[in-house]
This record gives C-alpha cells, sequence and structure tokens, in this order.
C-alpha cells in the first residue's frame, strides 16, 4: 500500500514554522527532499489554531514539488493534535509527524482519522502516511512496536527533548545519543523503514554539522532533520555518492537487468558475484546519484 | 448564516502575512470590508472579492472585516480571515 513512502529518498527534511506566510512561501525553493510544517514547539499556545489554518491553506494551494509533511501536537498529551489533523488532514499532506511517541495506541488513533479522510475525501489508500518522533525513554523503550505499526515509514529521533529526559546535555561527540541512535535504527531496519537523525541546533556550526551527518550516515542513518536552508546543501553533498560507486552501482544494475531478461542465473561484476544485497544497495546509490543531479533517469541502461 | 459574537485578530503585519480583524456587525449589515495594501491599486478588488467569499464560505454575515495586508498571498489571507472568524465566534 505505501511501499514507495517507505523507500522515498529523505536525506534532509526542513522545520519549517506552520505561522510564517513568509517562510512557507519560500520553503520549496531550497531543495530539501521533505519539508516539515511545524505546529507544534515552534508555535505559541495562543497561536496554534491560526498555525494549524495556515498549513492546512498552504498546502491546498501551493504545489510543492518536495514532500509535505506536518509536525502536529501530540494526540493525546495535549488539547490540539485531534484539531490538527482534523483541519490538516484532508489537504493530503504526504506525512504526519507525530511527537513525542511513546505508545502503538497513539499511532493507530491516528491512523484511524487518516483512514477516515482517506476514504471520505476519496484519497487513495496509503496516500497519508505517518512519521513517529521518539524523544523519550519511554518511547525508545516502544520503539520496535511503533515502526512495526503498517502507516509508519520513518523513525525521527526528537534529540532535545531526548536529552532533557536523559539528564544530560548535547556534546559534539554526540555520546549522549549512542545508544538511542543505535536502537531507532536497528527498529527502524526490523520493520523495513526509514531512520532519520535529530536536528543540529547550532546552525552557525558548519563543521560541527558535517561531522554529525557524516557520522549518522555512517550508522546507517537514511537523512537528518534541519533548521535551516544552509544545512541542506551539506548532508545532500555528504549522501551523494562518489563517482567510482555510482559506475560499479550503474554496471551492477544493468548487468543484473540483463541477467533477469535473459534468465541468467548466475550473474557477476568484475569477478565478483552479485545477489539481492549487492543489488539493492546498487539500486539506493543510483537513486541518492539521481536525487543529487548527477546521474540522468534511467542512465544505467545504456552501461553494459 | 452564522455572525461572530465578539472582536478577534489574527495575524501580524509582517512581509507576506496580514493583519486580520473582524468585528461584529448589526443584523443586515451583511459583510464590509476595509483594506489596507500598498497593492490595493493593482489587487485591491481580488484581495475584497476573495475575503467576501471566504466569509461566505466560512458560514458567516454581518461582519465587518479590517485587513492590513504586508503582500499575503491568497491562501495566508483566506487563513487569517478564517482563523479571526473562529475566534471572533467563540463567546
Amino acid at each position: 500500500m505505501n511501499t514507495d513512502a517507505k523507500s522515498r529518498l529523505r536525506r534532509t527534511m526542513m522545520f519549517v514554522p506552520g505561522n510564517s506566510p513568509k517562510m512557507i512561501n519560500n520553503a520549496d525553493l531550497y531543495g530539501a527532499d521533505t519539508i516539515m510544517f511545524d505546529v507544534e514547539d515552534s508555535i505559541f499556545v495562543s497561536q496554534k489554531d491560526a498555525a494549524r489554518l495556515m498549513v492546512k491553506y498552504a498546502l491546498k494551494a501551493i504545489p510543492f514539488n518536495c514532500e509535505t509533511a506536518v509536525r502536529i501536537n501530540h494526540v493525546t498529551q495535549t488539547p490540539f493534535g485531534i484539531d490538527d489533523l482534523k483541519a490538516i488532514l484532508p489537504s493530503k499532506p504526504d506525512l504526519i509527524r507525530l511527537p513525542k511517541t511513546e505508545s502503538v495506541d497513539e499511532v493507530r488513533l491516528v491512523t484511524k482519522m487518516i483512514e477516515e479522510v482517506e476514504q471520505r475525501e476519496g484519497f487513495p489508500a496509503g496516500s497519508i502516511n505517518i512519521i513517529c518522533a521518539i524523544e523519550s525513554v519511554r518511547g525508545l523503550y516502544e520503539v520496535r512496536a511503533i515502526a512495526k505499526e503498517p502507516r509508519v515509514v520513518a523513525i525521527a529521533l526528537g534529540g532535545e527533548d531526548f536529552i532533557a529526559d536523559l539528564r544530560t546535555q548535547r556534546t559534539q561527540r554526540g555520546i549522549e545519543f549512542y545508544h538511542a541512535r543505535s536502537e531507532i535504527l536497528l527498529a527502524a531496519r526490523d520493520a523495513g523503514i526509514q531512520a532519520i537523525d535529530t536536528v543540529y541546533a547550532e546552525v552557525a556550526n558548519l563543521e560541527g554539522f558535517r561531522q554529525e551527518v557524516t557520522d549518522i550516515k555512517d550508522m546507517g542513518f537514511d537523512g537528518k532533520s534541519v533548521v535551516h536552508p544552509t544545512q541542506i546543501s551539506i548532508v545532500h553533498e555528504i549522501y551523494t555518492p562518489t563517482e567510482k560507486q555510482i559506475a560499479h552501482a550503474v554496471k551492477v544494475l544493468a548487468c543484473y537487468k540483463d541477467a533477469v531478461a535473459n534468465n541468467k542465473g548466475v550473474l557477476a561484476v568484475d569477478g565478483k558475484m552479485i545477489d539481492g544485497p549487492i543489488v539493492v544497495r546498487a539500486e539506493r546509490i543510483v537513486a541518492q546519484a539521481r536525487a543529487a543531479g548527477i546521474l540522468a533517469e534511467e542512465g544505467y541502461e545504456d552501461a553494459k | 448564516m452564522k455572525s461572530i459574537q465578539k472582536e478577534a485578530t489574527v495575524g501580524f503585519e509582517e512581509t507576506n502575512d496580514a493583519l486580520v480583524t473582524v468585528t461584529p456587525s448589526a443584523i443586515g449589515q451583511g459583510i464590509t470590508v476595509e483594506l489596507v495594501s500598498s497593492v490595493k491599486r493593482q489587487y485591491g478588488e481580488h484581495m475584497e472579492a476573495l475575503i467576501v467569499a471566504t466569509v461566505t464560505e466560512a458560514g458567516y454575515t454581518d461582519v465587518h472585516v479590517k485587513v492590513v495586508d504586508k503582500g499575503a498571498w491568497d491562501y495566508a489571507l483566506q487563513a487569517r480571515v478564517v482563523a479571526a472568524l473562529n475566534r471572533g465566534d467563540v463567546a
């Protein structure tokens, strides 16, 4: 139903305050893979009503090129979350981000509301999916079950709340997130979905940001939440495969396609046997290269 | 048609935004609009029609809508007008 949504390229998810039409108007210009309209932490309690309507009307009116997500308020721990969903779901965002997720019950409640709106509005089933943010120890202990809920396509680490819960602080080496990142990544992989890392709030410290993105990419994360447009190009650069990786991936896919077309059983490229995981990895590298604009669509077909 | 109970304001005098104030009018007054905008000469007619249509679609009448526009796009203007009506509809 939502297989594509589970594998979509999400190197960068950029937060955009939902009550700022100026920022909303420009949000699509910076090249983020996903823009995340926020009606939660960046919005004062007195402005929640105005923000959710701003996001509702923006999603209806602006033909965004990138994926759209909305971070709503908590559905059971605040009086705003359900109203957020009622206003925003009919505008068909691609994703709803649940903050501070701590149980599958929250996910199921939102899933039910999404299904009702999809049916009522005539949206194809699976149009609107869920990303869950883990921002507490309790949430982390439930992440394996949360990740397996059918509408959930990604798990994000909500780092600032998480370290408050741990009673520690942010460090450059990231030791405070070591366990949470590992657990989230493993839960996501076990469920066949994506893992998105937390924001890096020191916008001026681009070197620190670069180091952190390199680390989380090496861990296996699919992308990072960003809070400023200057962070986008750094993430995309780090997530762009090298020429050598791309050339090999293109060759693997071309040989694989040839093998499938001609019923060749065993497949080898450059003397190495090619099996399922290698083809999947090659497909991911080609997808990343295309997203970075350094490989044309269907570019591997002629590369045999 | 519904009417609002009290005056309410939403929005900001910031770029691409609008400050919208709705005030209850006497029964039978309908929807009246007061628009302040640097682009009123070019877009005033369109914006006033949009404001009236938005109020009507939301199901309200007998309301005065004052808009101080700072270059809001249509969707932002609609969002502010609806939010103001909602706030004004709470006793």
